[in-house]
């Protein structure tokens, strides 16, 4: 933990009401100010307790505070040295080690994540019985088998798209490891808006994980390995700006360059590869195809690691009210984390479905006929809380609503209840 | 831990239940300080109650045992009021965050003492008002430490200070007894002693606050100056032209430097001082006011000016002044917060008088204050890690507040003297003074356990430890006034 960092905290607690976990507690320490004192005490020489841990754990790293910081403390890579530091010299639990290590060992990797397919079909048929013995033994596990996706059909993309009409641009495009393996709809939605608007479009068929989940979770060696294989994935594959579509992926991708700056010659590789939020992307090279009418009602759920890292919030907003016939809503309190986090509705479950359930609530409120966002992640955890409350939200990405547009689709292509996409 | 607390920290969980507790050294260490860190204590318990019972029942509980408690909001004050004691409670109200009722027929809101500042606005927006004193920090200021500093904002030249915004007040006396405080209740204004008591009087576990109906027109002014004498002269002739402002606010060209660096404000480039001068109500009555400000504004020297009559480029104005404060810990790795109060006519001298202590001592000094209402915020930059420098930059805050006194100013306009200011009341007061304010203490607190150390610079009467005199005050003494 820089020290340097620290000092630009002037305690002034602007952050506080940014936080999702002091709007939930209340409490110093689990606010960004109170565990930037948490990190101060700790350069300062108090030993890494469990207590202070669990704050440090307790962290969505929504990154909230960062933009409503206004002494510009640099809060994101702050806990990113924290989490390294915690993971360390902090002694977990062997109940806790296992299951990190069962979850590390498994998301980045999308051939790992395709053989969980068929138990994942079979947890979910078997959920409702098993949730409440799951819940007893650890709410971990229950948070694991309820939030896992439908396992859709694997979509199999090519690795070259051709641009429809007049060439503007050649991109690639990162597939992920979640994405990929569980949102395939999402991915081809992707290619085909890119292509529609006059866009090349290159998946390199052999990419790995972007290493975000890694870099958020205090595994910076492991995270700086998939930063480098992805660099060389797509400096092969020929291209120089690579389309990201899930928020996560997007915010590290974009932080290449100070992840891999102890190494000169791999940061400059960073640099020279620029990685773009699609709708960003999009809103740049304007649009072109024609958009065909869509009569439905949107709430929009700004990802926090698309809006509070990435500050793309306008671009998505702009790309969906440009569609005929569509009417975009506001969520109410729509900056607060909706729990889900990356991995943190995993590790931290309890506190994920409080901020789950208070997003649904809110979201509930518009009466939309759609929830979209540009991160899977949120759109299951608030659709999952929904359910808990008896309600049903039809969920999708900004890209599937895009190519329903382009393509011409009804609405009921992306409201029907049985859609495997999020 | 002394007998009493080690007492209170078994007693005190099953009171408010083992989650409102807090004794862990590390986390008791994130409450050692408010938003002015130069003063630290960590307290011996924090406790996070979430109901006005559970106040009394903890109040209860120090009286019994004799251990002094602090109540603290969000912890932003700038005079240390919120400082914990190491041998003491201090009582959390941030988990008291219930916007209890909107009545816009009566014009009023309950709230308790938690709820931010702005969450009262928010809550009262869709029936078309707002409460009106606005702190910059208003996004996370608790009403509770508002009522407790009588705090102020940009808007309190037109609209007064929260005692002015509050028709009541539930309290949990330094007794542990839950009593109302009424502006209706005939009689002595109990209620406004209570306001700006600095928890010295009580808790206060509910506030009924005043709404403020929306203006139908808000229209902002930025007028840009060489310098802030012309800026100073500017706001001068509004006043005397009878024109009062929602706000004027006059920032100088070193906390323009920091707002910049911090949000980009794009305020008008050479500026050596920029004003906001903002109008609202009646439509045709903004018009020509607004038409008078700016033609004053442009004699006076104004060399560029912006005006803002929709909420995004007004947001965008009154970015950079809110922002102003913290915003300095871009150019700065430290800095003291000064709060003092001048009459306005003597804005230019007293300016004038920072810049030659500035220049004295070598301290850099950004301004930022409520032109209209002689409400200087001077911020007073060092680095904390350069030998004597905290200690130089002590020394220019003092003597600015000197120059304020020197001009028949105060020591502080809304930030209050908490722990940071009790050295110079008696600048302000004579000890017959200040003894007299204690006896008012004294009546609602005899044993002095509620938020001792603030305000007053010796503790004397009523049990505390006795300081420069000792024995009965000099008015019990001569029979002029009875002790309780």
């Amino acid at each position: 933990m820089d020290p340097e960092l620290i000092r630009d905290c002037v305690h002034c607690g602007f952050c506080l009401p940014a936080c999702p976990t002091y709007a939930l507690w209340g409490e110093e320490m689990d606010s960004p100010r109170g565990r930037i004192h948490l990190m101060k005490q700790h350069v300062e020489g108090t030993a890494l307790t469990p207590e202070m841990a669990g704050h440090f754990d307790a962290c969505l790293g929504c990154m909230a505070c960062v933009p409503a910081c206004p002494s510009g403390v640099r809060y994101d890579r702050l806990i990113e040295q924290t989490r390294a530091e915690v993971e360390r010299s902090h002694p977990r639990s062997p109940a806790d080690r296992a299951f990190r290590a069962a979850v590390f060992s498994m998301f980045p990797y999308p051939r790992r994540l395709r053989a969980m397919r068929l138990p994942l079909r079979l947890g979910r048929r078997l959920g409702p019985r098993l949730q409440p013995l799951l819940e007893r033994l650890d709410p971990r596990l229950a948070a694991l088998v309820a939030l896992a996706p439908p396992a859709p059909r694997r979509v199999r993309l090519p690795g070259r798209v051709a641009a429809r009409g007049r060439r503007r641009a050649t991109v690639g495009v990162l597939t992920g490891c979640v994405q990929g393996e569980f949102f395939p709809g999402v991915n081809a939605a992707t290619v085909r808006v890119l292509a529609l608007e006059g866009c090349d479009v290159v998946i390199p068929p052999a990419q790995g994980c972007c290493g975000a989940l890694s870099v958020h979770s205090g595994r910076p060696q492991e995270a700086a390995r998939f930063a480098r294989r992805t660099i060389e994935t797509f400096e092969r594959a020929g291209v120089d700006t690579v389309v990201v579509n899930a928020a996560g992926c997007g915010s590290s991708t974009k932080e290449y360059a100070d992840l891999l700056s102890g190494d000169p010659a791999w940061a400059g590789r960073a640099r020279a590869l620029r990685f773009a939020d699609l709708a960003e992307y999009l809103a740049e090279l304007g649009p072109a195809a024609e958009r065909r009418p869509l009569p439905i009602t949107v709430a929009y759920h700004d990802a926090c690691h698309l809006a509070h890292a990435q500050g793309v919030r306008a671009q998505p907003r702009t790309l969906l009210a440009g569609i005929p016939g569509l009417r975009l809503r506001e969520i109410p309190e729509g900056a607060m984390c909706c729990g889900s986090a990356g991995t943190y509705n995993l590790f931290q479950p309890v506190a994920a479905r409080e901020l789950g359930d208070r997003k649904a609530a809110q979201v509930l409120t518009v009466a939309a006929d759609l929830l979209v966002s540009a991160n899977p992640g949120c759109t299951m955890q608030i659709a999952s809380a929904a359910r808990r409350r008896g309600e049903r939200i039809a969920v999708a990405h900004t890209a599937e609503v895009l190519d329903a547009s382009l393509r011409g689709l009804p609405p009921s292509a992306l409201l029907a209840p049985g859609r495997s996409t999020p | 831990m002394t007998p009493a607390l080690a007492e209170l920290s078994g007693l005190l969980p099953s009171l408010l239940g083992p989650d409102a507790v807090i004794t862990d050294p590390v986390r008791l260490r994130t409450y050692e300080c408010d938003g002015l860190t130069y003063h630290r204590a960590t307290p011996a318990i924090v406790v996070l109650p979430e109901t006005a019972e559970q106040v009394a029942a903890v109040v209860t509980e120090c009286v019994r045992t004799g251990t002094p408690f602090v109540a603290r909001g969000s912890g932003t004050g700038l005079s240390g009021g919120a400082l914990p004691r190491t041998d003491g409670v201090l009582i959390v109200t941030s988990r008291m965050r219930r916007v209890l009722s909107v009545d816009a027929g009566n014009r009023r809101a309950v709230v308790e003492p938690g709820v931010t500042n702005l969450a009262i606005t928010e809550a009262a927006r869709p029936y078309g008002y707002y409460y009106a004193p606005d702190p910059s920090s208003q996004q996370i200021c608790s009403i509770g430490g508002n009522v407790a500093e009588n705090s102020g904002g940009a808007h309190c030249l037109k609209y007064g200070f929260t005692v002015n915004h509050v028709l009541a007040v539930e309290l949990v006396t330094p007794d542990g007894e839950i009593v109302w405080l009424d502006t209706m209740d005939p009689g002595y204004d109990l209620l406004g002693a209570f306001i700006g008591s600095e928890g010295t009087l009580g808790i206060a576990t509910k506030i009924v606050v005043r709404l403020t109906r929306a203006p139908e027109v808000v229209t902002t002014l930025l007028a840009a100056f060489p310098d802030v004498e012309s800026g100073g002269v500017a706001v001068s002739a509004i006043i005397a032209a009878g024109i009062v402002p929602a706000a004027i606010e006059m920032m100088d060209a070193l906390a323009i430097e920091a707002a910049e660096a911090a949000v980009r404000c794009d305020y008008p480039a050479g500026a050596g001082a920029v004003l906001i001068v903002e109008l609202d109500g009646p439509g045709a009555e903004v018009a020509g006011q607004f038409a008078r400000v700016e033609a004053i504004c442009r004699d006076s020297g104004a060399f560029e000016l912006r005006v803002a009559d929709d909420p995004d480029r007004r947001a965008a104005i009154w970015k950079g002044r809110r922002s102003a404060f913290a915003a300095v810990g871009r150019i700065s790795p430290a800095y003291l917060v000064q709060d003092g109060v001048v009459p306005r006519t003597a804005l230019p001298a007293v300016l004038a008088g920072i810049e030659e202590l500035s220049a004295r001592y070598g301290v850099r000094v950004a301004n930022v204050f409520h032109a209209g209402d002689g409400n200087l915020h001077p911020l007073v930059l060092f680095d904390d890690r350069e030998e004597g420098a905290g200690e130089r930059a002590e020394q220019v805050s003092a003597e600015i507040l000197d120059l304020c006194l020197a001009h028949g100013g105060s020591i502080t306009g809304e930030h209050g003297v908490g722990v940071d200011k009790s050295r110079y009341m008696p600048k302000m007061f004579t000890a017959e003074d200040l003894d007299t304010m204690q006896l008012v203490r004294c009546a609602f607190d005899p044993r002095g356990l509620s938020n001792p150390g603030k305000i007053f610079p010796t503790p004397r009467l009523c049990g505390e430890a006795p300081g420069v005199r000792k024995g009965p005050h000099p008015l019990v003494a001569s029979g002029e006034v009875d002790l309780f």
